[in-house]
């Protein structure tokens, strides 16, 4: 089978998704997308061509002279000041990254937006969203975007978003290697057009601190080593991805490392309506429950288990290291 | 009168963020350069009005190949407002962590951004060009492949100290949020000295204290003769005295660095690589007077609010896509009205690093003195990488938390690997009233301030050499990239 020929292009983001991409878990990256039918016609960190040479390649592209089969766009696409997309004109061209987006998009099989800016706008958008950022295909969860609601690549898929702040290297690969092996299709899109190996998980799966939820002790500062959800912001329990299971950079992930999940693959992300270390309350009780839990049971449940809560994982919670072992007992266990 | 010709060159790759620099070029030389930061997102804008916690949020994501540096300005300027400081245990933390990406990027530039465009066929007929090809080719170089795993290994450092790279939280104004135990500090141990395994077989072919310990020139060529095969840094060497890689690109002869590695109080010194300004001139360190910094937004896309120059603490950063004579989105900033350069070499200098201070003294800043400073960088502090790690105290804390008062000010200085990067941070009512980013890049590459003064790289390109037929001249892909520039950190 042919590669599939990806081309990849940055917009208003933090380029922090392609830096992350290059730390994938791999002894040999090149060797690694060849090997999986991944041939990258132009990356920006990764490819020799610069300046006339890339716009000549767009050219080719958008002309049907070179073949593209999915093309990839990393960060926000600007469409300010006043709709005009000069917050970004692609060097070398005078004219909008949106409108180069715009004529490759109408050309690409697939389309990818690689991480949340290019998925929903993202932190590019956030507060007063000065220069008009928006994702391809949604405007945080709102359908429409740069491309329309209705777009749909050639290859007949609408807009996968693989969201992320930035998004995990394995998401990004596991999509490219299902897309070169024909094996992705509309049903492996959530709702939210994320795909859905690792959107239909949650960050809660996995979590290291789940013995400390079940008991609802909880981390009161940072550095705690309890769960962060009652105090500390944490939205692992309704954040779609699966970061505690497919972790970061070895053993890594933000509750492993200490600090509250902050949703960062969900649209609207970046304005929680509250600082983001805190966890919004009402009556003492946190705002946003449990994906699929009902809010009295919660309430009920939690007293139960504060009340249960052993010693142990009552003074661990909230130290930054073990300060109660588990107790050794004497006699075989049962 | 000759003809000039107007190149404008763009995208720039393998740098981050977009770029595109136009040039005026007459009898096959640069004549006049304008740098163009082409795309704008407000940073500072969407920060007015936040709880200042979620600066930690925000602004690493100015940036996702300094992140880590982002979100310590943020920190530390928090901490300036609360008054607050890190233990021990949360400054080696911190500073483990700006070492890994530091470094990184040191890696990741030589190899990734640097050297690809040494196997350019323009270079065809040098001697060095078959080597170079098969160490260097973009996606294909054996050494580049094996310094992009060892990378990815590297960052596991990152990973297990700071939860995940890019943009982790785990850096507080009251140190880091991830606790070490005795035998995590052990494996991170071993992972250093695997990296520091790859330095010494693939880039010196010597030991690190080998490289750190070259006294001058004469001691560097000498290394450099005995072996000039061995290890892509004598490579390098030898390729830049074919090239003149030490005329090519001169920087302004003014060094900033605010001071690497802050060091835990009662350490003995503030920084592990010194604060300063180093000027070329007179060959001495003179201490920084931070309140000289002003930001000159005459030739920017932004509006002056009746000022041109500002010191960062009154900053304003509001967009003016139509204003008359401006040709980027990044402001001048300037210290005490000059023009300065930022980066590893500025570090070297400011620290007495005897190598980059000679050669710097023989051929001022260039792109030979900026690539072999950031070396040398890794040569010196992977090893005091290993003095932080052990100087952890497993059981003792990582982090103190404090609250912020409702009314404050702070700054926040730390060095990224590209140069000098600080935050300025107003809290009034308890929310973020003023935060102003002046970003290592937007040192370099500056545009001209009111009195028509060039930025650093915009005067180091002028007299750049132009073939005839370039669309993107080499040697102006050699200039550019030897400050290893980051766009998306410049406009913010
Ligand atoms: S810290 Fe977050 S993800 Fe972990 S157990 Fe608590 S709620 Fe779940
Ligand atoms: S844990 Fe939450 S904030 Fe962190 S990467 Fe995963 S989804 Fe994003």
């Amino acid at each position: 089978m042919a590669a599939l020929k990806v081309l990849w292009l940055q917009s208003g983001g933090c380029g922090g998704c392609s830096m992350s991409l290059l730390c994938a878990d791999t002894a040999d990256f090149p060797a690694m997308l060849a090997a999986n039918g991944i041939e990258m016609l132009w990356h920006p960190a990764l490819s020799l061509a610069s300046g006339d040479e890339l716009i000549s390649l767009l050219e080719d592209c958008i002309a049907g002279r070179q073949r593209l089969d999915a093309l990839c766009i990393e960060g926000a696409l600007l469409r300010g000041p006043q709709g005009t997309g000069r917050f970004h004109l692609l060097a070398g061209t005078g004219k909008p990254m949106t409108e180069w987006v715009q004529r490759l998009a109408g050309v690409a099989t697939h389309v990818l937006a690689v991480g949340s800016c290019a998925a929903w706008g993202g932190i590019t958008a956030t507060g007063p969203n000065p220069t008009e950022a928006c994702g391809l295909q949604h405007e945080d969860d709102h359908r429409g975007g740069l491309l329309g609601a209705d777009f749909r690549a050639r290859g007949g898929l609408p807009v996968i978003n693989i969201a992320g702040c930035p998004t995990h290297p394995g998401w990004v690969l596991d999509t490219l290697m299902a897309l070169a092996a024909g094996l992705f299709g509309a049903d492996d899109l959530d709702a939210l057009g994320r795909p859905r190996f690792y959107a239909d998980q949650l960050v809660h799966h996995g979590c290291t601190r789940n013995e400390f939820y079940e008991f609802k002790a909880s981390a009161e500062k940072p550095s705690d080593l309890g769960c962060m959800m009652e105090h500390l912001g944490c939205k692992g329990t309704q954040a779609h991805a699966d970061c505690n299971t497919r972790l970061w950079n070895g053993e890594g992930s933000c509750t492993r490392g200490g600090y509250a999940c902050i949703s960062c693959t969900e649209p609207g992300f970046q304005d929680p309506g509250h600082a983001y270390h805190l966890t919004p309350k009402i009556a003492g009780i946190p705002i946003g429950l449990p994906t699929d839990m009902p809010k009295a049971w919660f309430v009920a449940l939690a007293s139960l288990s504060k009340s249960a809560t052993p010693r142990r994982v009552k003074h661990n919670a909230t130290a930054d290291h073990v300060v109660v072992a588990p107790a050794v007992k004497k006699t075989r266990l049962k | 009168m000759s003809d000039v010709t107007r190149l404008v060159v763009g995208p720039f790759n393998r740098v981050e963020g977009d770029l595109e620099v136009r040039l005026d070029v007459a009898e096959g030389r640069v004549t006049r350069a304008e740098v163009n930061a082409p795309m704008y997102r407000g940073f500072e804008q969407m920060l007015a009005g936040r709880p200042p916690q979620d600066a930690l949020v925000i602004v690493p994501r100015i940036c996702g190949i300094c992140s880590v540096s982002q979100s310590a300005a943020a920190a530390r300027a928090l901490a300036d407002a609360q008054g607050i400081q890190a233990p021990p245990n949360g400054a080696h933390a911190i500073n483990l962590m700006l070492a890994v990406e530091n470094l990184a990027d040191h890696l990741t530039h030589f190899y990734l951004f640097f050297m690809p465009d040494l196997t350019r066929p323009v270079y065809a007929a040098r001697p060095w060009f078959a080597e170079t090809q098969r160490r260097f080719a973009a996606g294909a170089g054996v050494h580049a492949r094996a310094a992009l795993a060892a990378r990815q290994r590297w960052f596991e450092i990152l990973g297990t100290l700071g939860g995940r790279w890019p943009h982790t939280h785990s850096l507080q104004p009251g140190g880091s949020t991830r606790a070490i135990d005795a035998a995590e500090r052990l494996r991170l141990l071993a992972r250093l000295r695997e990296f520091q395994g790859f330095l010494e077989t693939t880039l010196f072919g010597a030991p690190l204290d080998e490289v750190a310990g070259l006294a001058d020139e004469a001691a560097l060529q000498a290394w450099h003769a005995a072996d000039p095969q061995r290890g892509d840094l004598r490579l390098f060497l030898g390729i830049a005295a074919d090239l003149g890689f030490d005329r090519l690109g001169p920087g302004p002869g003014r060094y900033l660095s605010y001071g690497a590695y802050a060091q835990p109080a009662g350490a003995g010194a503030d920084f592990a690589l010194a604060r300063g300004l180093w000027n070329a001139a007179d060959g001495r360190l003179h201490p920084l007077a931070l309140n000289s910094i002003t930001e000159d937004v005459s030739h920017a896309w932004l509006a002056d609010g009746g000022h041109a120059q500002r010191h960062p603490a009154m900053g304003l950063t509001l967009p003016d896509a139509d204003k008359p004579g401006a040709y980027t989105w990044n402001k001048a900033p300037r210290l005490a009205g000059q023009v300065v350069e930022t980066g590893a070499i500025a570090r070297q200098l400011a620290s007495g690093q005897p190598l980059v201070r000679a050669a710097v003294a023989r051929c001022g800043g260039t792109v030979y003195t900026r690539v072999l400073a950031r070396l040398v960088e890794l040569a010196r502090v992977v090893p005091m990488m290993a003095g932080w790690l052990a100087a952890i105290q497993p059981r003792e804390p990582f982090c103190l938390s404090q609250p912020l008062p409702d009314e404050a000010e702070g700054v926040g200085l730390t060095e990224a690997a590209r140069g000098a990067l600080g935050h300025w941070l107003r809290v009034e009512r308890g929310r973020i009233a003023g935060y102003q980013i002046v970003a290592p890049t937007s040192w370099n590459f500056s545009p001209r301030d009111t009195a028509g003064t060039p930025g650093a790289l915009e005067a180091a390109l002028q007299g750049a050499p132009v073939q005839p037929g370039e669309a993107t001249p080499v040697a102006v892909q050699h200039i550019v990239r030897s400050f290893d520039p980051c766009m998306v950190c410049t406009v913010h």
